[in-house]
């Protein structure tokens, strides 16, 4: 029971930071079909640090330079989408779609590259895409009794508070709303539609990026970057989603998919479960199912960002 | 105060766009706490000459003046510091904002970055107060009229303290009650000292509240006059460079068959419980104009979209030429020889993308005059039929048929779809608000070929939300109150009194 709700938390944690960065993308107006590829990036930046910063750094200084690295690596990498969907005016899907695609095949050939370079001058011969980190469990975890208390879970706390102020409580977020709903109006008023959008955009590479880091190191010490992060960034684009891209909303929807996500890892622990007999990959599956069952049934309802996925031109009305 | 009668003065500007000249050698004048009414028809220039105001086109040659001193108007943002202020045709606001955020939005309080609304309420609900405006800050924009919305915009203005506003068009989307308020608020706020400039086509609306106008005729500047010294009949000829007849000439009617039948037709509200029709019965003779008069969102265009086929129909029957349509797709109503000029012409008119030849045969492009045995598309035959129409109705446009119907204005797009759809040859045509936004030369023109259709054997339904144009074009008008029709009137015994208490629902009587 404790282990489900574990991992239930951890889960929950990555994709609420993800989803609250495709929030922001979306809500200055633009779709952020790349979060999966972002992810890929924030993670391979942050298992670097966690790979070359020898442990005697402590605890705390590691884990920070991590976040930071995933959180630079996110950036950079979104920036992508943004100069070209932003000033370029392309595809925001196109381009998006071609982010993920880069960014596991980049991930990869960097990975195997340097892991044939380093065990090449110890005399070894590995190629793969692994990166070990087989420190994160003491740096990352505490535990509590049996609960593995994860250092990601507060850090998706604050985040899911700093959106919402940010969002609604702040002048930046009312503007980037207003860009993502009628940016005739925000540049009707003074607004400039291109910084607001950068910004959106740059904001979720960064939730994305720590989003991807807090993924890879839930629960393993070793991650191969050829799996990409298994659709989690479409996972979280249906937290989004299904939480109307509301910061609060899309909270209590990453718990729910967290939930049936960590149902495939544990469920071996119930009794009830077991009995049923039901094969190991139907679990593994539900969150995937059961975001096309929810989505099919909720988004007729939900209400998009307006002008999300359409670029901003000056004389459109 | 400022010494110079002028708030702002616009000398001798000149706007070239490639292969025409939008504004030739154009001046405006606008005087402290005065409207200013200015005229033209659609495509005269008026629009442009707004756009250099604002900044959004830099003119070649003239001058910009406020308070007699030259200044430099590179951007909205200039405007906006020298406080002038502009209520859009298509309102600049967020919808899932609340008035207040929209308001705001630019000129935010902030403390730390934290938004501050406390002093911007107050400031908004005395500027309401002060105004007669009696908007809600708090209501979401998307749940209000869309007068109160309009309202909404114009606080925005009076928020950023500007001194010069400008409605561009404003009374278009309104009822004929908000816009008596709106013309009402305008007086307040030149009366306060504000100088109001007003863009229009509506000769009525200039009569009623404008001081002096401006007006425009293919680009050109035709003069300004005093609105007390003029008539209506001046204007419109200053305007259209020639006479307008405001009558519609038109013989008694001869009604004959029966072409559409509806009985007790009742069709869902999208939102709520309530039929958005409820049991209507009517028919419409050959030969007749129907018209179908309310205020707007009392179920006319939703009894449009059952008649037309676009809503499914929830009980009752209609029937066309004496056959059962009720549940017959749109193609087969068409070709049986119903045409419809739909209320929003770029939603249901056309296809804003398409050339205007290729928006010409939108119902008939499978036919074989169109399309070979091969499917392919007979592009010569197509340019031959739209050149036909185009000079038949004099749809004008910069390229002819090859024209994207996304850059012809109002009236000629307006024209073009009636040219389609009489071009057809239909036994019924269904016109929906068809001189909605176009000027009064268009007007005169659409009212012209509606009776000529009449008097060519065609029955017509039309959909009205206009008293004037009810009371002149109909031979029979059918009163729309809430889903329901509340009466039948006679244009040549009833008053325009009487039908205004029919529309309010404040009469009712049981149409058989």
């Amino acid at each position: 029971m404790i282990l489900l709700l574990q991992y239930t938390l951890i889960f929950a944690s990555v994709l609420l930071l993800v989803a609250l960065g495709g929030c922001f993308s979306e809500r200055s107006g633009v779709i952020n079909i790349g979060l999966e590829g972002i992810m890929v990036m924030g993670g391979l930046g942050g298992a670097l640090v966690l790979k070359f910063l020898p442990p005697e750094a402590g605890v705390f200084p590691m884990v920070l330079l991590a976040v930071l690295a995933s959180a630079l690596f996110g950036m950079l990498f979104s920036l992508l989408l943004a100069v070209a969907s932003i000033s370029f005016k392309a595809d925001q899907t196109i381009v998006g779609t071609a982010m993920n695609m880069l960014a596991v095949a980049a991930a990869t050939v960097f990975v195997k590259a340097m892991n044939t370079k380093i065990s090449a001058a110890e005399g070894g011969k590995d190629v793969s895409s692994d990166i070990l980190f087989p420190h994160t469990k003491d740096l990352l975890i505490v535990r509590i009794d049996s609960f593995e208390f994860n250092w990601f879970m507060p850090v998706a706390l604050a985040c899911l508070i700093i959106s919402f102020i940010v969002l609604y409580k702040t002048r930046f977020g009312l503007r980037l709303r207003s860009c993502g709903e009628h940016p005739q109006a925000s540049a009707s008023v003074g607004i400039s539609v291109t910084k607001m959008r950068y910004a959106g955009v740059l904001i979720s590479g960064v939730l994305g990026g720590i989003g991807g880091l807090t993924f890879i190191t839930a629960g393993v010490s070793k991650w191969t970057f050829e799996h990409g992060v298994a659709g989690f960034g479409f996972l979280a684009m249906a937290v989004m989603i299904f939480g109307s891209w509301h910061p609060l909303k899309i909270a209590l929807a990453a718990l729910l998919f967290g939930f049936f996500r960590a149902l495939g890892n544990v469920y071996t622990g119930f009794d009830l479960l077991t009995m049923l007999n039901i094969p190991g990959v139907v679990y593994n599956m539900l969150p995937y199912i059961i975001s096309l069952v929810v989505l099919a049934f909720t988004s007729k309802k939900s209400r998009a960002p307006k002008a999300a996925g359409i670029p901003y031109e000056k004389g459109s009305r | 105060m400022n010494n110079t009668a002028y708030a702002i003065e616009m000398l001798n500007i000149t706007k070239r766009f490639p292969g025409i000249v939008a504004n030739d050698n154009v001046t405006l004048q606008l005087k402290h706490g005065e409207i200013h009414a200015l005229l033209g028809e659609n495509g005269a220039g008026k629009s442009t000459l707004m756009s250099v105001l604002f900044g959004m086109y830099a003119a070649e040659e003239g001058v910009i003046k406020k308070d007699g001193k030259v200044v430099k108007i590179n951007s909205p943002n200039d405007a906006n510091d020298l406080g002038i202020g502009m209520v859009h045709q298509h309102f600049k606001m967020v919808e899932c904002f609340s008035v207040l955020d929209n308001i705001i939005l630019g000129v935010e309080d902030t403390k730390l970055g934290f938004l501050q609304k406390k002093k911007a309420r107050e400031k908004v609900q005395a500027l309401s107060e002060r105004y007669g405006l009696h908007v809600d800050p708090d209501a979401i924009i998307e749940d209000i009229t869309v007068g109160m919305q309009q309202r909404t915009e114009i606080l925005k203005m009076l928020y950023r303290d500007n001194e010069i506003l400008i409605f561009d068009e404003p009374t278009a989307v309104l009822t004929p009650q908000e816009i008596e308020e709106l013309l009402q608020i305008m007086k307040n706020l030149a009366a306060e000292g504000k100088s109001v400039l007003f863009i229009t086509h509506k000769l009525n609306e200039i009569m009623a509240v404008a001081d002096r106008c401006s007006i425009l005729r293919k680009g050109k500047y035709v003069g300004t006059v005093e609105v007390k010294d003029c008539t209506r009949e001046q204007l419109s000829r200053m305007m259209v460079g020639r006479d307008v007849e405001f009558a519609v000439q038109k013989e008694p009617a001869n009604p004959a068959d029966e072409v559409l039948r509806v009985k007790d037709l009742c069709l869902a509200s999208k939102r709520g419980k309530r039929n958005s029709v409820n049991n209507v019965s009517f028919s419409v003779r050959a030969g007749e104009i129907v018209c179908i008069a309310g205020i707007d969102g009392n179920g006319q265009s939703e009894l449009v979209c059952g008649l037309t086929g676009l809503e499914p129909i929830s009980s009752g029957s209609v029937h066309f030429s004496g056959i059962d349509i009720t549940r017959a797709p749109i193609r087969k109503r068409s070709l049986m020889g119903m045409s419809h000029i739909p209320e929003d012409r770029h939603k249901h008119g056309l296809v804003l993308d398409y050339t205007l030849e290729d928006n010409m045969i939108l119902q008939r492009y499978f036919k074989p005059e169109f399309t070979n045995k091969c499917g392919f598309l007979r592009r010569k035959n197509i340019r031959g039929y739209a050149t036909r129409l185009i000079e038949k109705f004099d749809v004008r446009s910069g390229q002819g048929p090859v024209t994207l119907a996304r850059s012809m204005s109002g009236g000629n797009q307006q024209r073009a779809i009636i040219a389609r759809e009489i071009a057809c040859d239909p036994k019924l045509l269904i016109a929906v608000q068809p001189t909605r936004g176009v000027d009064v030369g268009a007007i005169e023109y659409i009212h012209k070929q509606l009776v000529a259709e009449r008097d060519a054997g065609k029955a017509i339904l039309l959909v009205s939300l206009e008293l004037d144009e009810v009371m002149s074009v109909s031979d029979r008008i059918l009163v729309m109150y809430e889903g329901e029709i509340v009466g039948e009137l006679d244009p040549k015994t009833t008053t325009v009194q009487e039908l205004g208490l029919y529309m309010a629902g404040a009469k009712k009587e049981v149409v058989q």
